[in-house]
């Protein structure tokens, strides 16, 4: 609020000039292109902590709103703003996409203006699903991002980058289908696109019911939940290194993003009753996978793995719907965000090395690459959740919610902390530890500059999030009472459904009220 | 001030770790043991204070984790308990410290090490610093990380690194319960912080959780589970496996580490939570029944052991348990007092031995050891001391604060307390003749090394020998200082409110009492002598017969050996098929089932259905034309059907 630029918009948006500029680029100047790309990049993050230092964490409010009408006849707006839910996430993104270029600054060597171009598509779509305010420009955003992710996987992959490409790109496509058919219904119904006036329109417990498996199947896929989840490891592993960051720094958070800010709000009942099919599927990720990430020979894999049961921590932090469960799983899949990432990037110097992600051929690196086993251990750590690490703080925050819960719940997913030691530390010492076997090894150079300059903020933020998370924390606070909040007023108005005797009771106790409902006469405009 | 005794040690370790290159080998050390020198100095202090009587409020750094109702600080909690276990850890730490200078002089990677001490020393001081839960947490993982650091070391070797990976595991399980013991603590009381959930406690003794469909005492669910991290931390039974093989580390890190301090921190726990615990009379007889148990069954195993260190490794496992059982039976006084004196003496034994391992070039077998005594005087003097005191002989070190446990024990009463009584006055005798076979063996009878490292062995240096003086003098005389304070008649102007015993549990003040007949009072002593004058029969007069006596047992020996086939077991029940679950899971799971008939099935399926359908455009107008005919015909019958029977 602190300016009237539309710093929203400057956001989604320059990233798109950098395109354009290295559309316009001679063939043949990829050092230029990457410089473009690089610097753009660094400029939109740097533009986007002005959304944190002008961000007012007192409200819940929308701030930096930019609402201007977009397809007038359908009622359709163009409505940007970010609250304290999607702040972190814009800032993730910005943050991820420099280091990414970075990353892929030697190590692509086929079209780098073309992966260049790809890298700033998805910032400025990244950026633009966390401020979509309207829930067709959010999908929009939300399946366009799709696309770069496709053929960053499809073009620049391993050997098997066509499989893997299509089957990340058909298990998202089908989960979305469902979404666009519940945003059509929902704007016939409602009259409205508007995020926020969706939320506060009260659907019937029915209609709840089928929006939130809609919901629900486009989002499962994204996080992903168990049994949707076998596109990731396909994709991470034949994704080059940058494209595992971005998978999986922020492209998984989307899932997690959209039950917060579509799911529960629009259908808190069905919420309610949805949450114990996904604890189960959660708890089930959380103990499968890591056991099979235990099982991994690909380095690769067992993180991608990985991934998928730490999400299965946030999937539970967000249904626990209350305050440390629900601000736990934000700050999880900001720091699985940076940590992930950070992994990914760790086997990706390697890779670029060796030009292997088998965990056999590796060993004893600890002797010749002494910073990068540093490096590597701190990032292990993160990943087990050890105190005062950015890992520690979302874990520990979620299970404390699920055991307000359910004992058995915080039980079951607390497993999880014991199997991620195992699977994690038995990565490190087959990589790091042990005696120098395989002879190629030995002219193996410790971290660059580059390297080491993609790894420091990194390293810094792990420490900084997990040391001190209340700046991170802070900003989050009005929007998850605001969330919780609001699902509690839902779960106890009288129109809430979900179980016969009470609705009946509710019924009984305020027979007038029901004609409230409609709130707003539905326009209809979309017939 | 008193936050310096936590910073000085971290910045060693950050200075020591980040610049080792710069400040080289010997900058490092001077930088960490100079760190944890001085942390010593403020913990003199802070004791000094406390004994004047102050009282100290906690001293809050600054807000860690805030999220709603919840809140957990970085924090000091400045108390006796608190008190007592820096001056321990930072004591011990400045031997082992120094004492690494020489032992590690050889070590390319110097710097790292003294880097990982202090960094273990800092984790440790916020353990027992900690004024809420979730620092303590932090310090309990802390440390199990330093200790994953320091086991692993030396991480070419791969037996090393196998050690590393079962303490942090193991101690994970631990953590498990211990974080599962918190979420209970804070869903019960809304709190975390030490000082409101001691003061809420008591009105919540008489609430109920289900579990199970039974109506379990909260407090009982609470304390078990609080108990189990102080199980994985303190190896005891169940969850000891780690202890043994993290002797791969060097060993001055298993005297500080594995002996004196991080070990202890379960006990430490126990104090510090005693007004939970109190609450809880079942919680209370599980820690002693464990506690016994471990003693026991730790005890047996040290009897049969050749390797020297994991002697002292199964040694300290017993001794361990002694303090669980006092702290089961209410008697934390004598289970702190107890953790005071061993540390000093069993880091004395454990860099004793590394005397001799320095001595013999790393060579760690006993039956490879034998008439030392010659050779190594200085060192065999010191490992007399540091026995004496571990087998529980007056006026040595481990006497007093081992009778009290005893006597305690007695005065619980029930069936627990004469119970407890007998497997310690068991543990005492098998304690003594297990020290002194180690002490005999390796320094009586015939040389049995070769005579190569016979001619190279010699003395060690004296930077090595003087932090065993330290610990020496601790050996002997902590046990007359400390027992008026700790355990006598000033106990409660000592620990003021750092311990809370109800008086219907108070055993130290029953055992004052005289509730203890005279004959079982000396009852330990007279069996820790009969232990060592049957170690010096076996072993120096008779060396034959505990070859005869190993071969005529058999079955119980190999038991013995095989240190109760715990490791076996776990392989059989957890990692095994563990391992085997996730392969299955993937293969059979993720590839034989989700990807089978999910995305490959339905894009196999639609491959074969439009290869069918393929088919069907076959070009031939009469092709066409009967389907057409077909599909009017079965409109027309569906039109008809309709009409007719519905």
């Amino acid at each position: 609020m602190m300016t009237s630029l539309p710093l929203i918009s400057i956001l989604t948006f320059l990233p798109l000039v950098g395109v354009l500029l290295l559309l316009l680029l001679k063939p043949g100047s990829d050092h230029t292109a990457k410089w473009i790309a690089l610097v753009v990049s660094t400029i939109v993050f740097l533009l986007s902590l002005l959304l944190w230092s002008g961000f007012d964490s007192s409200s819940s409010a929308m701030q930096f709103v930019e609402n201007y009408a977009w397809i007038p006849s359908l009622n359709i707006r163009y409505h940007m703003g970010i609250d304290g839910l999607s702040l972190f996430f814009v800032l993730l993104s910005a943050f991820l996409t420099p280091i990414c270029i970075l990353a892929a600054w030697d190590s692509i060597t086929h079209r780098p203006r073309d992966y260049m171009i790809a890298f700033l598509a998805l910032d400025s779509l990244m950026i633009g699903s966390f401020c979509a305010l309207d829930i067709l420009t959010f999908y929009v955003f939300f399946e366009a991002v799709l696309i770069p992710m496709f053929l960053i996987i499809g073009i620049w992959g391993g050997e098997r980058r066509v499989y893997a490409a299509f089957k990340f790109f058909l298990y998202t496509l089908t989960g979305s289908v469902l979404l666009l058919l519940a945003i059509l219904w929902m704007s016939i119904t409602a009259g409205t696109t508007d995020i926020p006036a969706l939320a506060e329109f009260g659907f019937t417990a029915q209609a709840q019911f089928w929006l939130f498996l809609a919901f629900f199947i486009a989002f499962a896929v994204k996080v992903p939940m168990w049994p949707v989840h076998t596109w990731l490891p396909d994709a991470h592993v034949e994704a080059p290194t940058a494209g595992s960051v971005i998978l999986a720094g922020v492209l998984l958070k989307l899932g997690g993003y959209g039950f917060l800010r579509l799911a529960i709000p629009i259908a808190p009942l069905a919420a309610h009753d949805f949450a114990p099919l996904i604890f189960t599927l959660s708890v089930v990720a959380v103990i499968y996978t890591s056991l099979v990430a235990l099982a991994q020979t690909d380095m690769k894999k067992l993180i991608a793995y990985s991934s998928v049961a730490h999400m299965g921590f946030v999937t539970i932090g967000i249904f626990t719907l209350n305050f440390q469960g629900v601000e736990g799983s934000i700050f999880q899949m900001l720091s699985h965000g940076i940590v992930s990432g950070a992994l990914f990037l760790c086997v990706g110097v390697v890779y670029d090395r060796l030009h292997s992600r088998e965990i056999a051929r590796y060993g004893g690196l600890a002797s010749i690459m002494p910073h990068y086993a540093i490096v590597f251990m701190i990032f292990t750590m993160a990943s087990i959740g050890l105190p005062a690490t950015s890992g520690f703080v979302g874990e520990f925050l979620v299970l404390l919610g699920s055991y307000q819960v359910n004992f058995w719940l915080a039980f079951s997913t607390a497993t999880g902390l014991i199997l991620g030691a195992a699977y994690m530390l038995y990565l490190y010492r087959r990589v790091i530890f042990g005696k120098l076997v395989n002879s190629d090894l030995k002219g193996l150079a410790d971290l660059g500059w580059r390297e080491i300059a993609i790894f420091v903020p990194l390293i810094g933020l792990v420490f900084w999030m997990g040391i001190y998370p209340t700046s991170f924390t802070e900003p989050m606070v009005p929007t998850v009472k605001k969330i919780i909040a609001d699902y509690d007023a839902a779960l106890a108005s009288p129109v809430a459904g979900s179980d016969p005797a009470a609705a009946a009771a509710a019924a009984a106790a305020a027979a007038e009220g029901d004609e409230a409902e409609p709130k707003k006469p539905a326009a209809l405009i979309l017939r | 001030m008193f936050a310096l005794i936590l910073a000085l040690p971290l910045l060693g370790a950050l200075i020591a770790g980040l610049f080792g290159r710069w400040i080289g080998a010997r900058g490092a050390e001077i930088v960490t043991s100079a760190g944890v020198i001085g942390a010593f100095a403020i913990g003199v202090k802070l004791f000094m204070t406390l004994m004047a009587g102050d009282e100290l409020q906690p001293i809050i750094l600054f807000q860690w984790i805030l999220s709603d109702n919840f809140t957990a600080a970085w924090s000091l909690r400045l108390d006796m308990l608190t008190a007592v276990m820096v001056l321990v850890v930072t004591g011990v730490s400045s031997c082992v410290h120094i004492y690494s200078i020489g032992y590690m002089s050889h070590d390319p990677h110097r710097q790292r090490f003294m880097a990982y001490l202090s960094l273990f020393t800092f984790a440790m001081l916020m353990l027992v610093t900690a004024n809420d839960f979730i620092q303590l947490f932090f310090g309990w993982e802390g440390v199990g990380l330093a200790s994953y650091l320091l086991i692993g070391f030396w991480h070419q070797k791969d037996s090393a690194n196998a050690a590393a990976i079962k303490a942090f595991v193991v101690n994970r399980v631990g953590d498990f319960g211990f974080a599962l013991g918190i979420f209970g603590v804070f869903w019960l009381f809304g709190s975390v912080n030490f000082d409101v959930v001691f003061a809420a406690a008591p009105a919540k003794v008489a609430e109920v959780y289900r579990i199970f469909g039974i109506d379990w005492p909260v407090m009982t669910v609470i304390c078990l589970l609080l108990f189990v991290g102080a199980m994985g931390k303190s190896a005891q039974i169940g969850l000891h496996t780690w202890l043994p093989d993290a002797m791969e580390g060097p060993t001055p890190v298993s005297a500080l580490i594995h002996a004196a301090t991080m070990v202890t921190a379960g006990v430490f726990m126990l104090a510090r939570l005693s007004p939970l615990f109190e609450l809880s009379e079942a919680a209370s007889l599980f820690v002693a029944l464990i506690g016994g148990a471990t003693a026991l069954f730790a005890a047996t195993v040290a009897l049969t052991q050749f390797d020297i260190k994991r002697v002292i490794a199964y040694s300290t496992c017993s001794q361990l348990g002694y303090m669980v059982f006092a702290a089961g039976v209410s008697a934390y006084d004598a289970s702190m007092f107890h953790l005071v004196t061993h540390a000093a003496f069993k880091a004395l034994l454990f860099l004793g031995a590394g005397s001799v391992i320095h001595a013999l070039a790393n060579e760690q077998d006993m039956r490879k050891m034998g008439g030392l005594w010659r050779v190594i005087p200085v060192t065999y003097v010191l490992m007399w001391i540091g026995s004496l005191a571990l087998a529980g002989v007056p006026p040595f070190a481990g006497y007093a604060s081992k009778h009290m446990i005893l006597n305690a024990a007695f005065a619980a009463g029930g069936w627990i307390g004469p119970l407890l009584y007998c497997i310690g006055v068991l543990v005492a005798g098998l304690t003594a003749f297990y020290s002194f076979r180690l002490v005999f063996m390796v320094f009586h009878g015939k040389p049995r090394a070769d005579h190569h490292s016979m001619d190279h062995a010699h003395e060690s240096p004296l930077v090595m020998l003087v932090p065993l003086f330290v610990l020496a003098v601790g050996a002997v005389l902590l046990g007359v200082v400390g027992e008026a304070y700790f355990i006598g008649e000033e106990r409660g102007e000592f620990w003021k409110h750092a311990i809370t015993v109800l008086t219907l549990h108070d055993t130290i003040a029953r055992a004052h009492e005289g509730f203890v007949p005279p004959v079982l009072v000396i009852l330990p002593t007279i069996v820790g002598f009969v232990g060592i004058v049957l170690a010096f029969v076996f072993y120096v007069l008779r060396p034959q017969w505990p070859a005869q006596l190993a071969r005529m047992s058999g079955g119980v020996y190999r038991f013995l050996l095989n240190k109760w086939y715990f490791d076996e077991l776990y392989d059989r029940i957890f990692v095994r098929p563990v391992f085997w679950l996730g392969r299955f899971l993937w293969q059979r799971g993720d590839m034989g089932t989700i990807d089978r008939f999910g995305p490959d099935g339905i894009s196999l399926a639609s491959q074969q259905i439009s290869k069918r359908a393929g088919i069907l455009q076959s070009g031939y107008i009469y092709h066409y034309a009967f389907a057409m005919l077909l599909g009017l015909v079965i409109i027309v019958s569906w039109y008809v059907f309709i009409r007719v029977f519905i």
